[in-house]
C-alpha cells in the first residue's frame, strides 16, 4: 500500500507549553495550532493550560484569555461573540464551529484540540484564508434578480406561506463550518461549490420574488459545481446555526431532475 | 512613496480613487454601492468582511412609517423620535430620516431583503419603544421585521447588493489615520493589509467614515469585540471635535453576565419585565407605554428596582424577562434568534423560564458631527455648521444628530441607509468622477507613520489587554445609567491615567502578517480617545437629560443645555469643550418644529 506524508514543512512540531498559574483551581488544558509565515518555522501546537475558574463558559472566552494574560500573539478572527458574524469558525474537538458558541464543559476530549478550518490555506494561526469561499458566494450571483419592475411605492407582495419556504435558508452566516468539513470540498474544492454556497443557491431559487430560477439552474448545471455533494452530509451536521445544507441540495437537484421531464 | 522623516522608512501602496467609504457594516455597504451607481470610482476598506460588521446582530427591526398593521405617518414617527431624544436632536434631520424613511425601506424590499410578511404579504411591522400614533396616544406598529434577524438580513442583501455594483473592496485592510491637508480638507486614507502587513495609502476626493460605535470602552457591553471606534478616533487625532459624547444608551436587556443582545422586540411582542417579586414594576414608571417606554427610562426603572433590593437571583443584581405567557408558535416564527442566545448562553428555555437580564452598554449617539447630507461639521469661527472639506460620517460613527440624548430602537438601522443612500446621493451632486489629485505633501503621512512605528516596537510595562482592562471598568464603573459629579470626576481623574498610561504599552508580536496583537493596541488607542472625551462631557454636562442621568441634576435643564457638547482632545491628553446649537427648525412646511416639553412615557 502506498504511503503517504505531509511534505517537511508542514509536518507539526511539538510546541510551547504554558503551564497554568499557580493556584489554579480548575485547570483545563487546550492544545492549539500555532503557525506564522514570518518566521520560517513549522507549524506547531502550543499547549495552554487556562484556570477555568477566572474564564468565562465558551472556548472564545479561553482563546480571548490565552490572547489577554498568556501569550498575546495568539492569533484567531472573533467578532460579534454571539454566533451571528460568523467569525470565529475553527475546528474544535474535533469539530468545525463557532468558538462563541461552544461551551468549553461540552468539549469532550481532556485535552480540547483547536486547528483552523480544515483543509484550508492558513494566513497564520487559527485564521485561514477565505477568499475562495467568498469568490465562490460571488459567482452564483446572489441577489434578487427580476424582470418585472418593482412596484414604485410598495413593497413586492410575498405570501407568509413563501416567505417561510425560506426559513432555514437566509439565516446562513458564511462561517463555513459546512463547506470545509465536506470531504468532497477538500478534494475538488476548486470546482464544487460546497454546500455554504449551495444553500445560498437554493435560497434564491426559491424566494418567490426572484426570476431567474432558470438561469439559476443553468448555472448549477455541471458536473463540478454541484454534482459533486454525494449526500455524505458533514454539512448539516457540523453546521453551528442548526442549518441542513445537504438538504438544499437535494432539493435543487431534484429541480434539476423535474425541467428535464 | 517612501518617507524619509520617519526613523523605519516604510513603503506605501498608493491607490486613488474618487470615494473612499471605510467601514462595510449597513452605512458603508449603503454608500459603498450607492457612489458605484452614482459613477463614481468607489471603493471600500474594511477591518472585516463585510457580512461580519455588527449591523448583522441587530435583531428587532427597522422602523418607517409604512401603516401596514394599522394607522400611521411619518409626522408621529417625527415627533416621537423628537421626544426620544428628549429634545437634543437636529429636527431638519429627523425630519429628513423620518420621511425618507418610507422609500428606503421599500428600496430594501426590492433589493430582496427577507421580511416576514403580514396576512396580506405585506412587510411585517412589530410595536417598539417610544413608537406612538397621534403624538403618544397610541401605540404604533412601525417597526419592520424579518423575524428577530433583522439586521442580518438587511446586512447580507446590502453585500449581495454591492456584489451587484461590482463595488472594490479592500478586505482586512485596518484604516490607520486620515490624511488630511494644510486647509484641514480630508485628501485621503492611510491603511494597513492584515494579510501583507503592507500599507496602502488611499487618496480620494472625500472619505466616508462608517466605522461604527465604540461599545467596548465599557466592560459589557453588546458591543461585538470589533467596536472600537476606529473612525471617532481618527478624527480626534486630526484635531476634529466629537458630538454628545456623554450619551451612551444602556440597552435595558442584556444577558446577565454574557452581555449579549435580547432586541426590544421580544416585550414589543408581549414580553414582560418582572422583578423578584414577579411584579410587572413598569407599569409604576410609565403607566402608558409600560414595558415599551424608551429604552433610557426602562434601563433607569431597572436600575432603580435592583438599587431597592427587588433584583432577582442570588445577588439579587438583574431582572427577569418573561415570555412564557406567549404562545410558543409566536416565539417560533417572530423571536426564533433570541431564544437560540438565551439557551446559549443563560441555559434558559423561554416557554418556561424568564430570561436574566441587566442593562447593558449597547449605542453610542455621540460621534462625529455631521449635517443631514452626511457632511462632517465643526464649529469654526462663530460658524457652527462650518463644513469639513472631503469628509463624511455616516451610521453609528456620527452624530446627525438624529437620536439626540437618547436613541429609539429600530431608528439606528433606519439612520444607517437613509444617510448611507444620502452622502451617496450628496457626493453625485457635488464630486466630479475621475477628477485630478491635487498633490499631496511629502510628508502627509508621516505622523501616522511615526505613531504606527511607536505602536508596533511598543516595549513597556502594561500589556494592551490591561490598560484596556482599566479602561472598560473605570467606564463601567464611573459613566454608568446613574452618575454623580462625584464619580464623574473620579472618573475624569482615572481615565485620564489611563489615557496617558498608552506611553507605556508593550506590544508582544513583532510580526506583520495578522499581527492581531498590533490591531488591539492601535484599536485600543481609539477607544480611548472616546472614553476620555465621553467622560469629560459627561462631567461637563450638569443636567439630565436622556440616557445622561445625573442624580445630583435630576432635571432637564433647556435655558442651559439644549444644545449639543464638542469635545476635541489636544496631543498633550487635554481636553477642550465647546457647544453648537440645536437645530430648531424643519426642511419643508410639512411638519411644525416640536418645542421641549416634559417627557412622560
Amino acid at each position: 500500500m502506498a504511503e503517504f506524508a505531509l511534505p517537511k514543512n508542514s509536518k507539526i512540531q511539538p510546541g510551547k507549553h504554558f503551564p497554568a498559574p499557580a493556584g489554579a483551581t480548575k485547570v483545563r488544558t487546550f492544545k492549539v495550532y500555532r503557525w506564522n509565515p514570518d518566521d520560517g518555522l513549522n507549524p506547531r501546537v502550543d499547549t495552554y493550560d487556562v484556570d477555568l475558574a477566572t474564564c468565562g463558559p465558551m472556548v472564545l472566552d479561553a482563546l480571548i484569555k490565552i490572547k489577554n494574560e498568556i501569550d498575546p500573539t495568539l492569533t484567531f478572527r472573533r467578532s460579534c461573540r454571539e454566533g451571528i458574524c460568523g467569525s470565529c469558525a475553527m475546528n474544535i474537538d474535533g469539530t468545525n464551529t463557532l468558538a462563541c458558541t461552544r461551551a468549553i464543559s461540552d468539549c469532550t476530549k481532556p485535552e480540547v484540540p483547536i486547528y483552523p478550518l480544515p483543509h484550508m490555506s492558513v494566513v497564520k494561526d487559527l485564521v485561514p484564508d477565505m477568499t475562495h469561499f467568498y469568490a465562490q458566494y460571488a459567482s452564483i450571483r446572489p441577489w434578487l434578480r427580476t424582470q418585472t419592475p418593482a412596484p414604485p411605492d410598495r413593497e413586492r407582495l410575498q405570501s407568509k406561506e413563501d416567505r417561510a419556504l425560506l426559513d432555514g435558508l437566509y439565516e446562513c452566516i458564511l462561517c463555513a463550518c459546512c463547506s470545509t468539513s465536506c470531504p468532497s470540498y477538500w478534494w475538488n474544492g476548486d470546482r464544487y461549490l460546497g454546500p455554504a454556497i449551495l444553500l445560498q443557491a437554493y435560497r434564491w431559487i426559491v424566494d418567490s420574488r426572484d426570476e431567474d430560477t432558470g438561469a439559476r439552474l443553468d448555472e448549477l448545471e455541471d458536473p463540478f459545481k454541484l454534482y459533486r455533494c454525494h449526500t455524505i452530509m458533514n454539512c448539516a451536521r457540523t453546521c453551528p446555526k442548526g442549518l441542513n445544507p445537504a438538504r438544499a441540495i437535494g432539493e435543487i437537484k431534484q429541480l434539476m431532475l423535474a425541467r428535464r421531464g | 512613496m517612501t518617507s524619509p522623516n520617519v526613523p523605519n522608512a516604510y513603503k506605501i501602496t498608493e491607490h486613488k480613487y474618487d470615494m473612499i467609504v471605510v467601514g462595510a457594516g449597513g452605512a458603508g455597504l449603503r454608500a459603498t454601492f450607492g457612489l458605484a451607481q452614482k459613477g463614481l470610482q468607489t471603493a471600500c476598506i474594511t477591518k472585516v468582511f463585510p457580512t461580519r460588521s455588527h449591523t448583522v446582530a441587530a435583531q428587532g427591526g427597522i422602523s418607517a412609517a409604512l401603516g401596514n398593521m394599522g394607522e400611521d405617518d411619518w409626522r408621529f414617527h417625527f415627533y416621537d423620535t423628537i421626544k426620544g431624544s428628549d429634545w437634543l436632536g437636529d429636527q431638519d434631520a429627523i425630519e429628513y430620516m423620518c420621511r425618507e424613511a418610507i422609500p428606503a425601506i421599500i428600496e430594501l424590499e426590492h433589493q430582496g431583503v427577507p421580511f416576514s410578511r403580514t396576512e396580506d404579504g405585506k412587510i411585517y411591522q412589530r410595536p417598539f419603544g417610544g413608537m406612538t400614533t397621534h403624538y403618544g396616544k397610541g401605540i404604533a406598529q412601525r417597526t419592520c421585521a424579518a423575524a428577530d434577524r433583522t439586521g442580518h438580513a438587511i446586512l447580507h442583501t446590502l453585500y449581495q447588493q454591492s456584489l451587484a455594483h461590482d463595488a472594490r473592496f479592500f478586505i482586512e485592510y485596518f484604516a490607520l489615520d486620515l490624511i488630511m491637508d494644510e486647509e484641514g480638507a480630508c485628501r485621503g486614507v492611510l491603511a494597513l493589509d492584515l494579510a501583507e502587513g503592507t500599507l496602502h495609502l488611499f487618496r480620494a476626493q472625500g472619505v466616508v467614515l462608517a466605522t461604527g460605535g465604540y461599545g467596548r470602552a465599557y466592560f459589557s457591553a453588546t458591543s461585538a469585540h470589533t467596536c472600537t471606534g476606529d473612525g471617532g478616533g481618527m478624527a480626534l487625532r486630526a484635531g476634529l471635535g466629537m458630538q454628545d459624547m456623554e450619551f451612551v444608551q444602556f440597552h435595558p436587556t442584556g444577558i446577565y453576565g454574557a452581555g449579549c443582545l435580547i432586541t426590544e422586540g421580544v416585550r414589543g411582542e408581549g414580553g414582560i419585565l418582572r422583578n423578584a417579586n414577579g411584579e410587572r414594576f413598569m407599569e409604576r414608571y410609565a403607566p402608558n407605554a409600560k414595558d415599551l417606554a424608551s429604552r433610557d427610562v426602562v434601563s433607569r426603572s431597572m436600575t432603580i428596582e435592583i438599587r431597592e433590593g427587588r433584583g432577582v437571583g442570588t445577588h439579587k443584581d438583574h431582572i427577569n424577562l418573561d415570555l412564557t405567557h406567549l404562545d410558543p408558535k409566536d416565539i417560533h416564527e417572530k423571536l426564533p434568534g433570541i431564544a437560540e442566545s438565551a439557551r446559549i448562553f443563560a441555559g434558559v428555555d423561554v416557554e418556561k423560564e424568564p430570561i436574566p437580564v441587566i442593562p447593558t452598554v449597547h449605542y453610542n449617539m455621540g460621534g462625529i458631527p455631521t449635517n443631514y447630507h452626511g457632511e462632517v461639521v465643526q464649529l469654526r469661527n462663530g460658524d457652527p455648521d462650518a463644513v469639513v472639506p472631503g469628509l463624511y460620517a455616516i451610521g453609528e460613527a456620527a452624530c446627525v444628530s438624529v437620536h439626540g440624548a437618547n436613541r429609539l430602537g429600530s431608528n439606528s438601522l433606519l439612520d444607517l441607509v437613509v444617510f448611507g443612500r444620502a452622502v451617496a446621493n450628496r457626493c453625485a451632486e457635488t464630486i466630479k468622477p475621475n477628477a485630478p489629485h491635487k498633490p499631496l505633501a511629502s510628508d502627509a503621512c508621516d505622523k501616522s507613520l511615526a505613531n504606527l512605528d511607536r505602536v508596533r516596537n511598543a516595549h513597556g510595562s502594561l500589556p494592551t489587554a490591561e490598560i484596556r482592562n482599566n479602561m472598560q471598568r473605570a467606564m463601567q464603573a464611573d459613566a454608568a445609567v446613574f452618575r454623580t459629579g462625584e464619580t464623574l470626576a473620579e472618573g475624569v481623574k482615572k481615565i485620564r491615567e489611563i489615557h496617558a498610561s498608552f506611553a507605556d504599552v508593550r506590544v508582544t508580536d513583532r510580526s506583520l502578517v495578522w499581527n492581531s496583537d498590533l490591531v488591539e493596541s492601535l484599536e485600543l488607542q481609539n477607544l480611548l480617545g472616546q472614553a476620555l472625551t465621553t467622560i469629560v462631557s459627561a462631567e461637563n454636562r450638569t443636567e439630565s437629560r436622556g440616557a445622561h442621568a445625573r442624580e445630583d441634576f435630576p432635571d432637564r435643564d433647556d435655558a442651559q443645555w439644549q444644545k449639543h457638547s464638542v469635545c476635541w482632545v489636544h496631543e498633550d491628553g487635554t481636553t477642550e469643550i465647546d457647544y453648537r446649537p440645536v437645530h430648531m427648525y424643519t426642511l419643508s412646511g410639512d411638519v411644525d418644529v416640536v418645542p421641549p416639553k416634559p417627557r412622560v412615557y
